[in-house]
């Protein structure tokens, strides 16, 4: 049974005390043939997949911490979760924004296409593993294996990486204000060019920090291991 | 004066010339050998089981009169709207990239004509193929090249893979020769560099994790989609139990000799059981479980034959599918390229260097003057005719059994020709009712 309620703020309030994971993704989901725009999500209660495959711009608040998957595969939507996130958070996202007051746990943002996700927390292992276009903003640390193969976009990290940051990395960018414990196989820190300066002092402008570009420094890939040769074997 | 008769020269039967032919390639390249294809070593396989027929305790079916139906339903488990197919074959993934657009859609024209369905790959999904599929089923794989939500809720059903017969436990690698512009831009990576795709899944670990991404799918999709885990052929009890736990409304259990676009040949001979070890076990797991024929077992590696179907069928699988099988059908080494696979340094029935992009038939390559050579009108009637034979011979079969549906058959129909097979297959050895683990 249908139980959204609209607010005074005219947002659309689905309470998960009362209403199914279904019901709340499905009032989502069809929210482009409707006319509204904002929708909070109350009494998530850690649950998985909230807010998954939404495609409309709407603004969704996610009041609480979720459990895996929050705001999966995400078009256009933007979706602000004001606790803490589980595994695979915006994961697979095309286009859109997702902000995490929070912490977020593994896999933060992987594979993912498009869009900003920003998290104001630290952000656990695998942080945008095979990311293939998202631009990820971590105001505090990330956790090991991050940016693990990573494709495409720019993974920002106002505090520290931990091991082997960027293992077989392709053409992501990765942009470090504090320390790496490692870089991962083919790994390297790269020249900040003027292009790279603009290009983060956007992706920090849109992410809310103050932060300054200058502070931060550059790796991506060596592309030795896009062809394969045996002399490198032992980075495979 | 006669010679004396002299020693014959002795090969080594461990050191054999095939041997040190790889010794000696090896040690030139520094690499080891890759291929298409799946295991070449001979293994127990369906070929050494027997159906019994019909006679005095059994009556058949009259084969032009008595109708033997072929249809069947997967995903009725879980999914609003399940697949129907008009026959128990499928066509299995294939990814856009290993095989060129034309062999994509030739698959996707012949397996609509027969009524059955057709798979994605590790490429995302085609318009080709989309396109001349009226069923098809997209991967979700490790990689996720391709992946978005849109073409998820345009496909008929998912597969989650989770490891195939040729590689358990392995990942992929899809050689810069074969990355086009095309083929680069559907997985989001540069042209013309090695592609590795990883060998388990980026975010979740487990049948825990993947319960809750089977959960994620759903709601994107409106629980909608059978999802299906394709799982290889490591370790079939478990694995199918907990597929089931993880929620699938289908388990695609592939065997050893399952193919792939391009594997280390050490992992292709030696990872994974036969297709045939594997039937067993995993429907006992889903016996166990009550969920025999509730969540449908597809089988696949080394299917060839309507009798492959129709024994496969009777070890309890719901239906089977096919690659390797479809592709031979579609033109894949056929002797009129038998001048060209000389050239490439192999002959008809073992061209495998399908991950050069140079296949002379214009199947496992993105070369376009090579594609071209490819109709995919005239492929996808072959395919269909394949489809129609192999159904034909199983209803042959099943007929002989007294069988008016298919899945009527029963491992009961069959015997063993060797103990090996017996063993695996769990049916008594050819003039014995001994059943090799079951005590005499």
């Amino acid at each position: 049974m249908m139980t959204a309620t609209a607010t005074a703020q005219d947002a659309v309030t689905l309470d998960m005390g009362s209403m199914e994971l279904r019901e709340v993704n499905s009032t989502l989901q069809a929210a482009a043939a409707t006319n509204r725009t904002q929708f909070e999500v109350l009494n998530t209660l850690g649950s998985h997949a909230i807010a998954v495959g939404l495609d409309a711009e709407i603004k969704v608040t996610v009041k609480g911490s979720t459990g895996y998957y929050c705001a999966g595969m995400n078009k256009r939507a933007t979706v602000h979760v004001t606790g803490s996130v589980g595994p695979g958070v915006a994961e697979n996202m095309m286009s859109g924004t997702v902000i995490v007051d929070g912490d977020a746990s593994q896999y933060a943002g992987a594979t993912a296409h498009g869009g900003l996700l920003v998290i104001k927390g630290n952000a656990s292992s695998r942080c945008g593993i095979s990311m293939k276009g998202i631009d990820i903003v971590v105001h505090g640390n990330i956790g090991h294996m991050s940016a693990f193969m990573a494709q495409k976009g720019n993974l920002v990290v106002l505090g520290d990486a931990g091991d082997a940051l960027g293992d077989s990395l392709y053409e992501a960018r990765l942009f470090v204000r504090g320390s790496v414990k490692s870089l991962g196989a083919d790994c390297i820190e790269k020249e900040m060019r003027p292009e790279h300066l603009e290009l983060l002092k956007d992706l920090l402008d849109r992410s809310g920090t103050d932060a300054k570009p200058e502070e931060f420094r550059r790796y991506g890939s060596a592309r030795k291991l896009y062809h394969f040769n045996v002399d490198h074997a032992d980075a495979y | 004066m006669t010679e004396a008769p002299k020693t014959l020269p002795r090969q080594s039967w461990t050191f054999s010339n095939d041997t040190n032919a790889e010794i000696r390639r090896a040690a030139h390249t520094g690499i080891y050998d890759i291929r298409g294809g799946g295991a070449k070593r001979k293994v127990p396989h369906f070929d050494d089981l027997l159906f019994l027929g019909a006679s005095m305790s059994r009556y058949p079916l009259e084969g032009y009169r008595e109708k033997c139906e072929t249809s069947l339903t997967l995903g009725t488990r879980f999914a609003k709207k399940p697949i129907e197919l008009a026959i128990p074959i499928t066509i299995a993934g294939m990814s856009f990239g290993s095989l060129s657009g034309p062999a994509k859609e030739a698959l996707g024209r012949g397996a609509t004509m027969a009524g059955t369905s057709t798979t994605t790959g590790d490429g995302g999904m085609t318009e080709e193929e989309r396109g001349h599929s009226e069923k098809l089923v997209y991967q979700y794989l490790p990689s996720r090249y391709g992946m978005n939500p849109d073409d998820l809720r345009r496909a008929d059903a998912i597969e989650v893979v989770v490891g195939q017969g040729a590689k358990p436990g392995g990942g992929g690698m899809l050689l810069g020769q074969k990355i086009t512009e095309r083929v680069a831009g559907m997985r989001d990576l540069p042209v013309g560099i090695d592609q590795r795709s990883a060998c388990r899944h980026p975010d979740w670990t487990g049948p825990d994790d993947l319960e809750i991404k089977i959960l994620e799918l759903r709601e994107i999709t409106n629980w909608e989609k059978p999802i299906y885990i394709k799982v290889g052929g490591a370790r079939p009890y478990y694995d199918v139990a907990l597929s089931v736990k993880a929620g699938a409304d289908v388990i695609v259990l592939d065997g050893m000799q399952g193919g792939t676009a391009a594997t280390q040949d050490v992992f292709l001979e030696h990872v994974g059981q036969p297709t045939l070890a594997c039937i067993r076990p995993a429907v006992k797991a889903l016996q166990d479980l009550g969920m025999h024929r509730k969540v449908q077992l597809v089988v696949s590696g080394g299917i060839r034959t309507g009798a492959d179907v129709a024994k496969a069928l009777a070890l309890g699988a719901d239906a089977v599918s096919i690659g390797t099988a479809a592709l031979v059908a579609l033109g894949d080494n056929d002797p009129k390229w038998e001048a060209e696979y000389r050239k490439l340094g192999s002959t008809t029935g073992a061209y495998d260097d399908w991950h050069e992009g140079r296949d002379p038939a214009g199947i496992t390559t993105q070369d376009p003057e090579l594609m071209k050579r490819l109709d995919p009108v005239e492929a996808g009637r072959r395919l269909r005719n394949y489809l129609s034979v192999l159904t034909l011979e199983c209803q042959t079969l099943a007929r002989a059994c007294g069988k008016s549906h298919v899945h009527n058959l029963e491992p009961e129909d069959l015997c063993a020709l060797t103990i090996e097979a017996a063993a695996m297959a769990g049916v008594p050895l050819a003039g014995t009712d001994w059943i090799p683990g079951k005590g005499f």
